[in-house]
């Protein structure tokens, strides 16, 4: 992988998190303002000084470059805390079912293949019904999904860590179970658990536009690509901006995030080539 | 009277069907020094990893008696189990920079244990950790404390392994090849911080290794094992002067280089025979059924030469 490919990662991501921190600045109206008289104008790159939408309006006549910015606060938010979740459970099962073995292990690779054998998204639409939207539920159920990644690599990581000699030598001078996870098998899988949540945190934007996009997402009120993408399908044939550049975004994001795994994980786990 | 730090009678230890240690009996009491002595692949590495309980997951462990100070290794609670772990009988290996964590900070490995066995906290666990690393004579501790494993030569990385083994203060020290991977002129540094630490503490040993003549002058009793067996135990000063066993007598020859022993060249035993018969000069019809330990004087050998 080239460094400068992980680059353009870094600055795709960097891109989208600083436009969705600094969203009520960088956006030029307020992603709820209405103007019916401004409806479904296309892109317009015309003179300053007039009023002018860079990206469109939608069917109520809304900013669309400003509601994907707001969107982007979405999209990095659940994105962020889906892999962050996600990351937490995964790798403490991980390195549980990896350094206990036996039955732990069993267990947690049930749960593993039955995760995997699910038709996921189907279960977050069910899920999301039942519990109804909102972040944290969105959160939680992205989780559902991304813990997994960092269970599998996690698990295995564990399990050949556990046959070093270093752990070998501190269980002979009584360092306990507890503190050989934390102290001793945590630091060495960090690498892995930081390249498995890049990646998760594309899959975990990615799902969420799914989401939004069937209308189980985080809350319809709140501007989010997924919606947007889900909006502009009904207009495709009349005004194509709409639908396109939330697709845009979201792609460009997600691109950005498995760039910058790919790279960090040439860089931190080098094996091979 | 009190317990022996260390008390195994007729282990076996199994890795599927290969057989690791066919019969291993060995005591150690109270500040005693045993030396455990054999070839590579002769069952003495998994005889003391076997009595620590840190064998591979899939090996099958079984004994007549297992014990570390009177409690039964095999069935004492993981909690119990680890804080004697260190607490009491602590073992250090052969490779001291797999034997570190490379990510931490040797003082930290060393506090760390001061922790677990001590119940001492943050400064004061550091604290301890950079005494100990002063007393196995490492300069400028302080300062060394904070350093990483690589940062360390093959010797001072055995030091602060042995500082670490000696955290929580233990009656036993189960020394596993620990000077194999260092240079000549830094085994002798080892060496004589072990004996002097000894010396210091009262504390019984046990040192594992292929290297004959470095027992003499640590180990008041040695161990030969051959073959997952125990085939002869003697007092050290017997063992040079009169060592029973074939099997002893070819490792001693092959220490004066004079005469090295053949690779197994002779019929090989029934199943139950003696180990070493293949390779032994003086093979009789008997040594198709395994000799038991007979006596003679201070020494124990597996040998039916003993029973002429």
């Amino acid at each position: 992988m080239r460094p400068w490919l992980g680059a353009i990662g870094g600055v795709l991501l960097a891109m989208t998190a600083l436009l969705a921190v600094a969203a009520p600045l960088a956006a030029p109206y307020r992603p709820t303002q209405i103007n019916l008289r401004a409806r479904l104008q296309p892109p317009d790159w015309g003179a300053p000084g007039r009023p002018r939408h860079l990206l469109g309006t939608d069917n109520v006549g809304r900013d669309v470059l400003s509601r994907i910015i707001w969107g982007a606060r979405i999209s990095v938010s659940v994105g962020a805390a889906a892999a962050g979740l996600g990351a937490v459970i995964g790798t403490t099962l991980g390195l549980c079912a990896g350094f206990f073995g036996g039955r732990t292990d069993a267990v947690v690779s049930w749960l593993i293949e039955v995760q995997l054998a699910f038709p996921f998204t189907l279960f977050a639409i069910f899920l999301l019904a039942a519990l109804g939207g909102g972040f944290v539920p969105v959160v939680c159920v992205l989780a559902l999904a991304t813990w997994v990644n960092f269970a599998r690599v996690v698990r295995s990581q564990a399990m050949s860590l556990r046959a070093q000699d270093f752990i070998l030598a501190a269980q002979a001078v009584g360092v306990g179970p507890v503190r050989l996870l934390r102290r001793h098998l945590l630091p060495a899988v960090l690498p892995s658990v930081i390249v498995v949540a890049s990646f998760s945190a594309a899959q975990a934007v990615l799902t969420e536009a799914a989401l939004s996009f069937l209308g189980v997402g985080v809350d319809p009120t709140i501007p989010s690509w997924g919606a947007m993408l889900n909006l502009g399908r009904d207009y495709l044939s009349d005004a194509w901006w709409m639908a396109t550049f939330p697709g845009l975004a979201i792609a460009l994001t997600v691109l950005g995030a498995n760039l910058l795994g790919g790279w960090l994980g040439a860089r931190l786990e080098p094996r091979g080539s | 009277m009190t317990a022996a730090l260390l008390d195994i009678e007729r282990l076996q230890v199994r890795f599927g069907q290969t057989v690791a240690v066919a019969d291993a009996s060995l005591r150690v009491a109270k500040g005693e020094a045993v030396g455990i002595v054999g070839e590579s692949g002769s069952g003495k590495s998994a005889t003391v990893l076997a009595a620590m309980r840190l064998h591979p997951p899939g090996a099958s462990v079984t004994a007549s008696r297992l014990s570390l100070d009177g409690h039964d290794v095999r069935t004492l609670p993981d909690r119990r189990m680890a804080s004697l772990r260190g607490g009491f009988a602590a073992m250090i290996f052969q490779d001291p920079l797999t034997a570190l964590n490379p990510l931490m900070a040797v003082g930290r490995q060393i506090a760390e244990v001061v922790a677990a066995h001590r119940g001492l906290r943050g400064g004061q666990a550091r604290a301890a950790a950079i005494l100990l690393m002063e007393r196995v004579g490492i300069g400028d501790a302080a300062v060394r404390a904070h350093h990483f494993p690589h940062q360390f030569s093959g010797g001072m990385r055995q030091r602060v392994m042995i500082a670490a083994a000696l955290a929580g203060d233990p009656a036993l020290l189960i020394a596993d090849e620990p000077t194999t991977a260092l240079d000549v002129t830094v085994q002798a540094d080892i060496v004589r911080l072990i004996r002097r630490l000894r010396a210091e503490r009262d504390m019984g040993l046990v040192w594992v290794t292929h290297d004959l003549a470095l027992m003499a002058g640590i180990v008041d009793r040695v161990v030969v094992m051959y073959a997952g067996r125990v085939m002869e135990t003697a007092p050290v000063d017997a063992l040079y002067a009169a060592p029973r066993h074939p099997y002893t007598v070819a490792l001693l020859a092959s220490l004066r280089r004079d005469g090295v022993q053949a690779e197994a060249s002779g019929a090989p035993v029934p199943p139950g025979g003696c180990a070493f018969a293949p390779r032994c000069p003086a093979r009789m019809a008997r040594c198709d059924t395994a000799p038991p330990m007979l006596r003679a004087g201070g020494t124990e050998a597996a040998c039916w030469t003993l029973a002429a």
